[in-house]
């Protein structure tokens, strides 16, 4: 079980009050139009899943009903940074992970 | 003769307080403080089972975890549970065990016993195999052979129960290093939690004969214990065994409270603490390891730290004559201890050359012979140890050197050294590193959140041990250069020398020609079987482990697997540093799945949602379907009606007069903002911008697949005001597909969500009378098709409360669903039906909606989709907004190339040949009956039932290419081989111009003023329960709110949300996360970013609606949830604990304040919690929740005392 830190309700909380969406940063197209269906389909159906550092999108369920990023490491499940949608993985800036 | 072998005086047992308990069906006595093996051994039980292949007789060789044989099934009340070493059992007084290895199934293994050596390692991966069939045969004599223990097959009586915990420090294990460590953290103000797995605290404190500061070590334990118990940020849990340390600090623990007997006034018998600590000492010490040699299962070969822990805790002299063999110096203790008290210690015989001068002379001073560089080769006996043979060693230890000696003893105690309990460290994937100069496996790397003390560190003295529990704190607080002050006691010890590196004597015959030589005991793994898994090809432990069941048993190996790891790098000439261990994975003891399942079993198992209606629906006689976690109305059987009757009975009623059915459970999302309908339109497939104010229009959610996802009526409630249907399964999962599009892809948009389905009691009246039935109800409204036509929604008043009808329908016929806030939902009901009753009304349940949709053609999202289905698919394109000026989620894989095959799954209808034959859901369709494989499948059924209205079998079903197969005939797949014959038609079956939800106005049934409605509001929906006081104080006393409002205050999404500082605002509602305002009655509690929950109590008679100020009122949205939460106080001194089984949130003042409120799951359901700043919390669940909320508060408060008040 994971302990996570919401940075809405500023606690560090069960894992069960929260729900993984999946992974952070996927930017739907701007103009789905414009796309071939093989571009659509990697927008919709590619992941990274990568072995380490995986950037997810988590959702405060049982709280505040916020969704927020996650970087967990997928091998040793440890959480390195959890920043709000919209702000960038960024080292320099301050870390709200606990 | 009572207790032969207990000492007149001495140990830690109560002789003042003898308890009768029996063993394999004999009586005996022992005393408070016992075990149960050291009663059986003070009674002079040298057989305790037998041995699980061979059939050897066993004896108790441990004292703790590590033991192998005594393996009991305890009896008690009834129940029974298998598995536990009697090292770990306290006597209790009537207290029933039996060695499960003795049990039941002896003959087959007495038998199986003579034929053991033609039973060699990988027995089964070698015999049965060929011809098949003897493995049919074999398997049931192995089953009936196999096994210890019997699993109690009754359901368990007894209560168990877990516990939320949160600490800086947690110390696992209470001896001389645990202990320190606990008063160092302790001393630094930390919270702190301490776990020991014995009922006494002091670990090997306990056994020794060591003095501190010139006292007894018990009084140096007395001494640390009270300070820990006196300190309020410290928690001691005894008899609780840390079983595994899981990510991000998570430890969980086994506590026993009731000594392993049924529990009695709430009291359970088992709790399972989940310790989410920021840091974790490991201070769990040792187990000794004993020498492999001929014959080392005999009764009386133990541990010498077993001998002496029997003897000095228990007062329990295990025999007379004591040989001890060794490779080390604390083996010694024991030996000394045993002569101190007047029994005999045959000789000695260390291994080593170099034996400290020390020992030496405190062997001479009691007279002890010592055999130098000598071992024990092999054992006699025959029911016990009789005879040690002792031979001399060769330089290199690997050979016998010369003639040997045959001791006579009744005790031979081995010890090779002591293997470090490192087993919790490994379960955070870190490794173990073998130390040639310890000759032991340490622990080779730790987080930084973990530090280990003592012995497990293999510290050999208790000075050390202490030493290092506070350097571990001081390691783990980054405090190496504070002092932490800390008196250390006085220890008359010297710094042992190092254990020689020995594990297996040498034998005069071949190993697999002497006698055997046990690795395991547990599963009789002997030296010579890891040589055979070698001789056939095995190297790798894990390999190695898996063919000869080496580490197997439920000791898990802690006894031989560093001898069986010897052996086999002995015979594949590696080292053992090569070899390494087995992957160590929890739980470290056994634990019982009742303390895994807690209280969460039969009527708590799982939240169950009620509908305010739900006491009528029982009193009714309803039938139950579970939908999601809510309970609905199936079907009301009548006088002996059979479902289809009861089904059938509904459906015409529906179909001829009038009907209802609660939908309540329907999703309701409320959507406000300014933006509210772009949104919408981006996550509908079709448009609702366009939607007229008051008007309503069904609507496709697609997922950006473009496969259908939920499908409802969205109403316009007003411009920015929508309300959104969801099916009752999808209603959580379609607020956060919502929630989760606005806050990341469209956060630009001000558009704020809330769940208001537990706020709205639904009453669906249905039928072609129904309109007569709303004529009555309010009739003050016009119910022509004019004025409130098909497709629209009007808000009334129904007395004291407003009501939306909503007249859309899901049956096909004419229909209006009726929302009352939920407190009035079950007074609506009952005065509907009486209204009705003149009109027939016939309440209805699930089974009857489903055939009436169906009949229309009507789909279930999740029933007749799964989630690869797009709208065209499902006959639904009319629902698909065909211009291109809104891009919503879904539209653009829509025009995906594979989604235009004609030959996709379509929705269609079938009509069995036989119209009597219901098809089965799921079932496969063929074009023709065949039953050659494979058959290519053309679809399957989602939906069917037996159609009263139709007087038929119909059936829902997707087919390839099925649109254009209208008339095709398909043969469908039974299980038992046979086929149904059904022609495809078309997925509406009745009235398919959709005039029966249109009828026109019937002008004669109006002009009636009914009397008083009488609606009235209920608090809450929870069934009454028993209040009969227990006769003792409550520790939890539970208060049902009466007069309340709560209200849902919204803020805008885009704005600022301290509105630029406005005076006044911050005031009232807080911005600071998860804390609450009070004004006047009325409490503000933050729920999120722009979210808040006014919660407003107060006495009918003096209310008065809170006068809000302008500038809050004005920039925030105001919904009434009254309806959607019961609120109950919880008051009483156990408040805390009541809230620490309930609840993952810390609790404790340093996080949750008097101004605190909390969202969290609670019970498995979701709660608010929120501090009353005097005594106890205030809770608000979801109403649909309260009754099992409530019924698992009462359940799990009654061993503090519970109350209740409603």
């Amino acid at each position: 079980m994971l302990r996570i830190y919401c940075p809405y309700c500023e606690s560090v909380r069960d894992e069960d009050e929260f729900h993984c969406v999946g992974e952070a940063h996927i930017n739907r197209p701007a103009n789905p139009e414009e796309l071939s269906d093989q571009e659509w389909g990697e927008y919709l159906h590619f992941r990274t899943n990568p072995r380490g550092e995986h950037r997810e999108i988590w959702h405060h369920t049982v709280g505040c009903r916020q969704h927020f990023n996650v970087l967990r490491d997928t091998e040793t499940y440890e959480i390195r940074r959890v920043y709000r949608i919209g702000d960038e993985l960024n080292a320099d800036a301050d870390a709200d992970a606990d | 003769m009572s207790q032969i072998r207990r000492l007149k005086t001495g140990g830690r047992v109560d002789r003042s307080t003898p308890l009768e308990f029996s063993f394999n069906g004999e009586s005996y006595v022992g005393f408070l403080g016992d075990t149960l093996a050291s009663a059986l051994l003070a009674n002079g039980v040298d057989k305790v089972g037998r041995s699980f292949k061979y059939f050897r007789p066993r004896g108790i060789l441990g004292s703790g975890a590590e033991e192998p044989n005594a393996i009991v099934q305890l009896e008690s009340n009834g129940i029974s549970t298998p598995n536990l070493r009697a090292t770990e059992v306290e006597l209790v007084e009537g207290l029933s065990a039996r060695s499960v290895t003795d049990m039941g199934r002896t003959r087959i293994r007495r038998i199986a016993s003579r034929f053991t050596s033609l039973m060699p390692v990988g027995f089964y991966y070698k015999t049965l195999i060929r011809p098949k069939a003897t493995w049919n045969v074999g398997e049931k004599l192995i089953r009936q052979a196999a096994g210890l223990g019997t699993v109690f097959s009754n359901s368990d009586p007894d209560i168990y129960d877990k516990y939320h915990h949160h600490c800086d420090v947690l110390v696992v294990g209470a001896g001389a290093a645990g202990l320190t460590a606990a008063l160092a953290a302790a001393e630094l103000g930390l919270r702190v939690i301490v776990a020991d797995e014995q009922s006494e605290y002091g670990g090997w404190l306990l056994s020794t004969s060591r003095e501190l500061d010139a006292a007894p070590a018990v009084s140096w334990i007395d001494q640390i214990v009270a300070s820990l118990h006196a300190r309020p940020n410290v928690i001691l849990l005894s008899r609780t065994t840390i079983f595994g340390l899981y990510d991000h600090g998570l430890a969980m623990g086994c506590e026993r409270l009731t000594g392993c007997t049924t529990s009695a006034h709430g009291v359970p018998r088992e709790r399972l603490h989940q310790i989410r600590a920021q840091q974790v000492v490991l201070a769990t010490g040792a187990l000794e390891r004993p020498l492999t040699f001929a014959n080392n299962d005999l009764p009386g070969i133990m541990l010498p730290s077993a001998v002496l822990t029997y003897l000095n805790r228990y007062a329990v002299a295990v025999g007379a004559e004591l040989v001890l063999a060794t490779t080390n110096d604390q083996a010694y203790e024991a030996a000394f201890a045993w002569h101190d008290v007047g029994l005999k210690v045959v000789a000695i015989c260390d291994m080593r050359s170099d034996i400290p001068l020390e020992l030496i002379s405190a062997c001479d001073t009691r007279e002890i012979p010592v055999f130098r560089e000598h071992t024990v080769v092999e054992a006699r006996g025959s029911k016990r140890v009789a005879e040690a043979t002792v031979v001399p060693l060769s330089v290199d230890k690997h050979n016998i050197a010369g003639k040997g000696h045959k001791l006579t003893c009744d005790v031979l105690a081995t010890s090779t050294g002591w293997n470090p309990v490192i087993h919790l460290n490994a379960h955070t994937r870190t490794m173990a590193r073998w130390d040639e100069k310890e000759v032991a496996f340490l622990l080779d790397s730790q987080s930084p959140d973990i530090a280990s003390a003592g012995a497990i560190n293999g510290a050999r003295t208790l000075a050390a041990c202490m030493r290092e529990g506070v350097a571990a704190i001081q390691k783990l607080r980054s405090l190496v250069d504070v002092e932490i002050e800390f008196p250390l006691p006085q220890i008359d010890e010297t710094s042992p020398a190092r254990c020689a590196k020995f594990f297996k004597a040498p034998h005069p015959r071949l190993d697999n020609r002497a006698p055997k030589q046990f690795v395991d005991f547990q599963l009789d793994v002997t030296v010579a079987d890891i040589q055979l898994a070698v001789r056939e090809g095995y190297r790798t432990i894990e390999h190695v482990k898996r063919y000869t069941a080496l580490g197997f048993g439920n000791d898990q190996g802690k006894l031989g697997n560093v001898n069986g790891i010897n052996v086999l790098a002995d015979a594949t000439g590696t080292s053992i540093g090569d070899i390494g261990t087995t992957v160590f994975r929890p739980p470290y003891t056994p634990v019982t799945f009742g303390a895994i399942g807690g209280r969460s079993v039969g009527e708590l198992f799982d939240p169950e949602r009620l509908t305010p209606m739900h006491q009528w629906h029982v009193d009714y006689g309803a039938e139950w379907e579970n939908v999601g976690q809510w309970k609905r109305p199936w079907y009301y059987a009548i006088a002996g009606e059979s479902m289809q009757d009861a089904v059938n009975r509904e459906v015409l009623a529906a179909r001829n007069d009038v009907a209802v059915l609660d939908a309540s459970t329907l999703g309701k999302i409320d959507v406000q903002g300014r933006d509210a309908a772009v949104f919408i339109d981006r996550m509908y497939s079709n448009t609702f911008a366009n939607l007229r104010v008051g008007r309503c229009r069904y609507g496709l959610m697609l997922r950006d697949t473009g496969m259908i996802f939920d499908d409802g009526v969205t109403a316009r409630l007003d411009k920015d005001h929508f309300l959104v249907h969801t099916t009752t399964g999808n209603a959580e999962p379609v607020l956060s597909w919502l929630e989760l599009w606005h806050q990341t892809e469209w956060s630009e948009l001000d558009v704020r969500l809330t769940s208001v389905t537990d706020q709205w009691a639904t009453v669906a009246v249905v039928g072609p009378k129904s309109r007569r039935v709303l004529g009555k109800l309010c009739p003050e409204v016009n119910l022509s098709n004019e004025s409130f036509p098909f497709m629209s929604v009007q808000t009334v008043q129904l007395e004291q409360t407003e009501a939306r009808i909503f007249r859309v329908s899901f049956s096909g016929e004419l229909s209006y669903e009726i929302n009352v806030p939920a407190q009035y939902g079950l007074s609506l009901w009952e005065r509907v039906l009486e209204i009705g009753e003149p009109f027939g009304i016939t309440p209805y349940g699930t089974e009857t909606m489903h055939v009436l949709r169906a009949e229309k053609g009507f789909i279930i999202a999740g029933q007749d989709t799964d989630g690869s289905m797009t709208p065209v698919d499902m006959n639904l394109s009319w629902c698909v907004r065909k211009t291109n000026d809104v891009d919503f989620v879904g539209r653009r894989s829509l025009n995906l190339s594979d989604y235009q095959r004609t030959d996709r799954l379509q929705l269609v209808g079938l009509e069995t040949r036989d119209s009597l034959v219901v098809l089965p859901e799921g079932g496969q369709l063929l074009s023709k009956p065949t039953k050659k494989q494979p058959a290519a499948m053309q679809g399957f059924v989602t939906s069917a039932y037996f159609s009263a209205t139709l007087d038929r079998s119909i059936a829902l079903a997707m087919v390839k290419g099925g649109l254009l197969r209208i008339g095709d005939t398909l043969h469908c797949a039974l299980y038992d081989g046979s086929f149904v014959e059904a022609s495809v038609v078309s997925s509406v079956f009745f009235d398919p111009d959709n005039l029966a939800q249109k009828v026109d106005f019937e002008s004669d049934t109006f002009g009636v003023k009914p009397s008083e409605l009488g609606l009235s509001s209920s608090a809450s929906t929870v069934r009454e329960t028993n209040d009969e006081a227990s006769g003792r104080d409550a520790g939890v006393t539970l208060r049902a709110w009466r007069g309340y409002r709560i209200f849902t205050l919204v803020g805008s999404t885009v704005d600022d949300p301290d509105l630029s500082g406005q005076a006044g605002f911050s005031e009232i509602l807080p911005l600071e996360p998860c804390t609450w305002n009070s004004v006047d009655n009325a409490k503000f509690c933050w729920l999120g970013p722009s979210r808040w929950l006014m919660l407003e109590r107060f006495d009918e008679e003096e209310y008065e609606p809170l006068d809000l100020p302008s500038d809050v009122v004005s920039n925030v949205g105001f919904l009434d949830t009254t309806g959607a939460y019961a609120v109950f106080s919880l008051t009483g001194t156990s408040v805390n604990e009541l809230l620490k089984k309930s609840c993952p949130f810390d609790f404790h003042e340093s996080v949750f304040s008097s101004q605190s409120c909390v969202q969290s799951t609670f019970a498995k359901a979701n709660a608010l919690v929120v501090a009353r700043g005097d005594d106890g919390v205030d809770l608000l669940v979801r109403r649909s929740f309260a009754d099992y909320v409530v019924r698992w508060i009462e359940d799990a408060s009654e061993e503090f005392g519970f109350r209740h008040n409603f």
